[in-house]
């Protein structure tokens, strides 16, 4: 302890020295490529910056909330924006749920070979979405699809999945539930676990049936997770981009049915180059996640 | 016996649920083992009639897919490994070295995660274009060497290292690099194993980036070469999922092995795909 107290000041100028160090990488590299092109971003929003912009940064005019005004007046955003909306707002509390449904299952007392289950659940979210896709885009196939056969035995009609305007946003979902569950799966298993039998127990011997034991017990215990998992599926889910853009032909079609506020970004922004524009829509996604982020926050502390 | 039918009609919904869950990848590696055109046959078949490597072949020999596996190797490996030292010095210094601003640093990077990547997207171009790193391996690389999630994980992790560990190393003169790179960095080597996992089945499976980054398909990674050919090969279910399989296959393989690591990595908590 002594030489603890005698070593103080001049160790922790060192330890200062080095922390600052230590940390100097990584803290450089998401200033420079982080936060710069995140302000960037703002100023980016306020200019008419395009292709010339590209070869020329000074042909660039500052058009203040110009890009804005024209966001609100393009039908093709507000398309983009209702489906990344339908997207979030059914597959994601879709996606919360079979995760829980998965996780309840898993971890009732009679189950065995629990870890195989696991691992086959977990399995399609450790794999690239791309491929992924690609795959799915051939089982919605109308004809020759495994979807279709599949509804085929239950004497269902076929679908037109990615072809119909109506059908091609629930194949998204269904093909995002598919693969994402895992992952909520086993936040929710670690908080199953962790609540105590003997509360089960104690509500069976007063009673309580298996619905009142999950109102009562499970969901309570397992709030803050739920929270968590709320807020990572929704921020995750509003930035949706690959599924649409593989299962399309990167088009978001038919008809738009598909198009997602980051495709419309992408397309604007990288195809045609338009990227003042695109820089405010990436803005407007910004404002939304922060503000649904609040919301669920705020939804949670209140229902404390 | 009276917990037998509850037992079985459990062990169903989790056997629909797994068959369910695996036909998707069953599907693609059957389809991957067709001729050329059995996939878009009518009435279609689950199984090959007769399995054959031709569509792999054609991957590599024609499409020069071996190379795309290349490149998405090469920059999987090369960010992990950056990743890990960047991050590893950082959540320590975090964790135990007291420097001033510490706090509110650390408290600034973690609400700077609510910021959707894409805001950066359009500006990260522009910067990179103007270092001349537009398609170029670095380009895809650089831009994920510092993820936030990882020095928060690993920060968590470190707090656990005793401090009177590091002072008594201290006390023998050793410098702090030195104690970083023979304490520190063997201590950490658990939460580092699972962050190297994260980091590198990111690179592997991430698409967006690379596709805006990369423009000259020789240097495409997998993801972005296969959305690339279905533009071109839509009618060849066969060869796309083989392409397919070729792309799944190593992260699948990883995860498998590594299993317990990558799990336990989620439920630690406040990770961000």
């Amino acid at each position: 302890m002594s030489t603890r107290a005698a070593l103080r000041p001049r160790r922790s100028r060192a330890e200062a020295r080095a922390g600052l160090a230590f940390v100097a990488p990584a803290l450089g590299l998401i200033v420079l490529f982080f936060v710069v092109p995140v302000v960037a971003g703002f100023l980016l929003a306020a200019t008419d910056f395009d292709i010339y912009g590209i070869g020329d940064f000074s042909t660039a005019r500052f058009v203040g909330p110009g890009n804005l005004a024209a966001l609100l007046h393009d039908p093709v955003f507000w398309k983009a924006l209702a489906n990344t909306f339908y997207f979030v707002l059914v597959g994601g509390p879709l996606s919360v749920a079979v995760s829980l449904a998965a996780a309840m299952l898993l971890n009732a007392r009679l189950v065995r070979l629990k870890g195989f289950f696991r691992t086959v659940y977990f399995a399609p979210v450790v794999t690239t979405m791309v491929a992924v896709a690609v795959v799915w885009r051939y089982l919605y196939h109308p004809r020759f699809g495994l979807l279709n056969q599949i509804l085929a035995l239950f004497g269902l009609p076929d679908v037109n999945w990615l072809g119909d305007p109506r059908w091609a946003m629930p194949a998204i979902i269904l093909m995002a539930v598919w693969k994402n569950f895992g992952y909520n799966m086993i936040i929710f298993v670690a908080g199953l676990q962790s609540i105590p039998t003997t509360l089960y127990e104690a509500a069976r011997v007063d009673g309580a049936g298996p619905w009142q034991q999950f109102r009562r017990i499970t969901v309570p215990a397992l709030r803050p997770m739920l929270m968590f998992v709320g807020i990572i599926t929704m921020i995750g889910y509003f930035q949706i981009f690959t599924e649409p853009y593989v299962l399309t032909g990167g088009t978001g079609g038919p008809l738009n049915a598909t198009l997602s506020l980051v495709m419309y970004m992408y397309k604007q922004g990288f195809r045609w180059w338009n990227i003042g524009f695109a820089a405010a829509v990436a803005l407007v996604l910004f404002v939304i996640i922060l503000v649904g982020t609040l919301i669920q926050m705020r939804l949670q502390r209140e229902r404390q | 016996m009276r917990k037998l039918v509850p037992a079985l009609a459990l062990h169903l919904v989790l056997a629909i649920g797994a068959v369910a869950t695996l036909l998707p990848f069953a599907w693609m590696v059957s389809a991957s083992l067709m001729h050329r055109g059995e996939a878009s046959k009518w009435p279609p078949s689950f199984l090959p009639s007769r399995a054959t490597l031709e569509n792999y072949r054609e991957l590599f020999e024609r499409l020069d897919l071996g190379r795309c596996f290349l490149n998405s190797a090469f920059v999987a490996v090369v960010s992990t490994a950056l990743a890990l030292f960047i991050v590893s010095l950082a959540g320590y210094a975090f964790a135990k070295l007291r420097f001033p601003g510490r706090s509110k640093i650390f408290k600034a990077l973690l609400t700077a995660m609510v910021i959707p990547a894409q805001v950066a997207m359009l500006p990260l171009f522009l910067l990179l274009r103007t270092m001349g790193l537009v398609n170029t391996y670095w380009g895809v690389i650089i831009p994920s060497l510092a993820p936030v999630f990882g020095i928060f994980m690993v920060r968590q992790y470190a707090l656990s290292i005793p401090d009177e560990l590091l002072d008594a190393a201290r006390v023998d003169g050793a410098g702090e690099f030195l104690i970083y790179r023979r304490i520190v960095f063997p201590l950490l080597r658990p939460i580092l194993v699972t962050f190297g996992v994260f980091s590198f089945m990111g690179a592997w499976n991430d698409f967006m980036w690379p596709l805006i980054v990369l423009t000259d398909d020789r240097k495409y990674t997998l993801p972005v070469a296969l959305a690339n050919l279905i533009g071109e090969h839509a009618q060849d279910i066969e060869l796309m999922t083989a392409g397919s399989v070729l792309t799944v296959l190593p992260v699948l393989l990883l995860f498998l092995v590594l299993q317990r690591t990558y799990v336990e990595g989620i439920t630690l908590g406040g990770i961000k795909e």
